[in-house]
């Protein structure tokens, strides 16, 4: 299969992304991660993710044209995270992006961070249905989307209304003596736990809207845990870790398949860092399945943030015709996900 | 030599292209919020205006700070890439020297007092960063960060926007507010010379040691000068959200 050849820079916030794309062929996706550097913080500090982003940057470009078999001249096109994310972060792989499209005589693309999360998907899984649903949930992000159109055409239905479900599993990690970032320690935890164990609240579940609410959570589980310590008994780590991940799923996987009914789409699409989570995938298979629709999760590796999947979105754009971003392309920290390019 | 510099460590974004004697086209715009923005279109302008090719660059310089952290990291991240690009080595130079060159060829600070002079940028957080040069321009102290009144030997002319944020403080301000890329790569051409005539000139990106911070206008590799560790403080103990019992 041949198509447009993309580099795809990703910056927007702790993982610095170079990824090479034919079409919808993944050619080479470099990831150089500073999460060690933060976990001492308990969280992204914008100044030492922006540093490192200086320093990853070349080299993970080099090692993705390496790894891709591809000279710089070789590229078509250049794309990058415009959007949204950490300004200063943002501010490096836009800069690099420009540089390298300016120096290659190559056209440049700023383009959504979460059309992206969409679009990786067609490297695993073949084109996107036409529309389709996609719930995007991390440690930055928390949406449910309705798609006709990844390159030009995505509509919110509905969004977190305070935390990310990510936050919400590092916070509630912190609660439980885990390190950050919480997603993979609570998952291994509950796996030997028992999810109905505790009840805990599910925010907005019955509201009737698409929105999500993960804040009451965080703080009902750190309530349940200081109780039982204030009355000097063990916490149950696994039952909590289980029983709070079964309430992010339940109210996660409940919204996705309402969306899908409520607007006639048959297709949901899973993307961002919290889809790794194995209840979150178990659980949206078994009530997708029993709803008739058919799901679409890329592999962990492509659901975290990384440069293969803006490059996946450049190659997309550029194989319509769409016409690229000016060099005075602005870096955008609340960039609306109805912007997939910025021109 | 066809040497194109820039530096966006202060509010100014300076570009300039320069042969090697003189500057071809330079473009400078102050808007301390848009570096990433104007970078990118003023380098395409100045190579436009000066009738060359982006293939014909042999070298790139870039100032790199002291300065506040984001816009600082634009033009260094642009050198970067730049250079890699096209093949061509990169050299860095640091900002102050840059206002401390334009100074001296604008004759603003020559003859004044005992010949020494001081460069002060914005720092933000009410201090400047700093250093202080004798009447050639050899660096003599710095580049530092620290509150304008504790900046030693301020009875010297001083360069750069810091005299004007702090006029009590840094009473003798001079020309110029900003450094401009036509100094920068005066600079550079000006090493490459010296090293020229001194024995080949090295390729690739110029690593000299540590010493040529203190001695003056050396030539520094493309890294920010940060001065300053991030802002980041580890988390205390976690704070319970349940009312604590009073017994
Ligand atoms: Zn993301």
């Amino acid at each position: 299969m041949t198509g447009p050849l993309v580099l795809g820079i990703e910056t927007s916030c702790d993982e610095t992304g170079a990824g090479i794309v034919r079409g919808r062929e993944l050619l080479a996706n470099e990831i150089a991660s500073s999460v060690a550097e933060h976990a001492r913080f308990g969280g992204v500090v914008p100044e030492v993710a922006s540093r490192a982003h200086l320093e990853a940057m070349v080299p993970a470009v080099d090692r993705a044209m390496e790894r891709a078999g591809i000279k710089p001249g070789d590229i078509d096109a250049v794309a990058v995270t415009a959007g949204p994310g950490l300004a200063g972060a943002l501010l490096v792989g836009v800069a690099a992006a420009k540089a390298y499209a300016y120096a290659l005589g190559k056209p440049l693309y700023g383009v959504n961070h979460l059309a992206a999360h969409i679009a990786v998907d067609q490297l695993e899984h073949g084109p996107l249905p036409e529309p389709g649903i996609a719930l995007l949930v991390s440690g930055g992000h928390s949406s449910l989307l309705l798609v006709p159109d990844v390159t030009g055409d995505v509509q919110p239905l509905g969004a977190t209304i305070d935390d990310a479900a990510g936050e919400a599993y590092d916070k509630v990690a912190r609660v439980l003596g885990m390190p950050f970032p919480g997603g993979p320690p609570i998952d291994r935890a509950a796996a030997e736990g028992d999810a109905g164990a505790i009840r805990f609240p599910r925010g907005k579940y019955h509201d009737g809207t698409l929105d999500f609410s993960f804040a009451g959570l965080k703080t009902a589980v750190a309530r349940w845990v200081e109780a039982r310590q204030d009355a000097g008994e063990p916490v149950p780590t696994k039952d909590v870790a289980a029983s709070f991940q079964e309430a992010v799923a339940d109210v996660l996987t409940r919204k996705a398949v309402q969306a899908c009914q409520r607007n006639g789409v048959t297709d949901l699409l899973i993307g961002g860092g919290v889809a790794a989570n194995s209840r979150l995938r178990s659980m949206a298979a078994e009530r997708c399945a029993s709803a008739g629709i058919r799901l679409r999760i890329p592999r962990p590796g492509l659901c975290t943030d990384n440069g293969a999947m803006v490059a996946a979105l450049g190659a997309q754009i550029v194989s319509r015709g769409l016409p690229p971003s000016p060099l005075g392309l602005p870096a955008d920290s609340s960039l609306p996900v109805t912007d997939v390019v910025v021109r | 030599m066809l040497l194109l510099g820039f530096d966006t460590a202060t509010p100014a974004v300076t570009v300039a292209l320069h042969d090697g004697e003189q500057v071809l086209a330079q473009v400078a715009t102050v808007d301390a919020h848009r570096h990433a923005e104007l970078l990118a279109p003023a380098i395409a302008k100045v190579i436009a205006d000066a009738g060359a090719e982006r293939e014909d660059l042999t070298a790139i310089a870039v100032g790199v700070g002291p300065g506040p952290y984001t816009g600082l990291r634009v033009g260094v991240v642009t050198a970067r890439v730049l250079g890699t690009a096209l093949g061509i080595p990169v050299y860095g130079v640091c900002t102050l020297d840059v206002v401390a060159a334009g100074a001296i060829a604008a004759g603003t600070v020559t003859g004044a007092g005992g010949g020494e002079f001081l460069v002060a940028t914005d720092a933000r957080r009410r201090e400047v960063y700093w250093a202080r040069y004798d009447p050639a321009g050899q660096r003599l102290a710095g580049p530092g960060v620290a509150r304008p009144d504790q900046v030693e030997g301020r009875d010297v002319p001083v360069a750069g926007e810091g005299a004007r944020l702090y006029p009590d403080l840094l009473p003798a301000g001079r020309e110029p507010v900003y450094p401009a890329a036509g100094d920068l790569c005066g600079i550079v051409a000006g090493s490459l010379a010296h090293s020229a005539s001194e024995g080949p000139v090295p390729g690739g990106t110029v690593s000299p040691g540590a010493g040529a911070l203190a001695t003056g206008t050396g030539l520094l590799p493309p890294e920010p000068l940060y001065l300053r560790r991030p802002d980041a403080r580890e988390p205390g103990a976690r704070k319970r959200v349940s009312p604590s019992c009073a017994s």
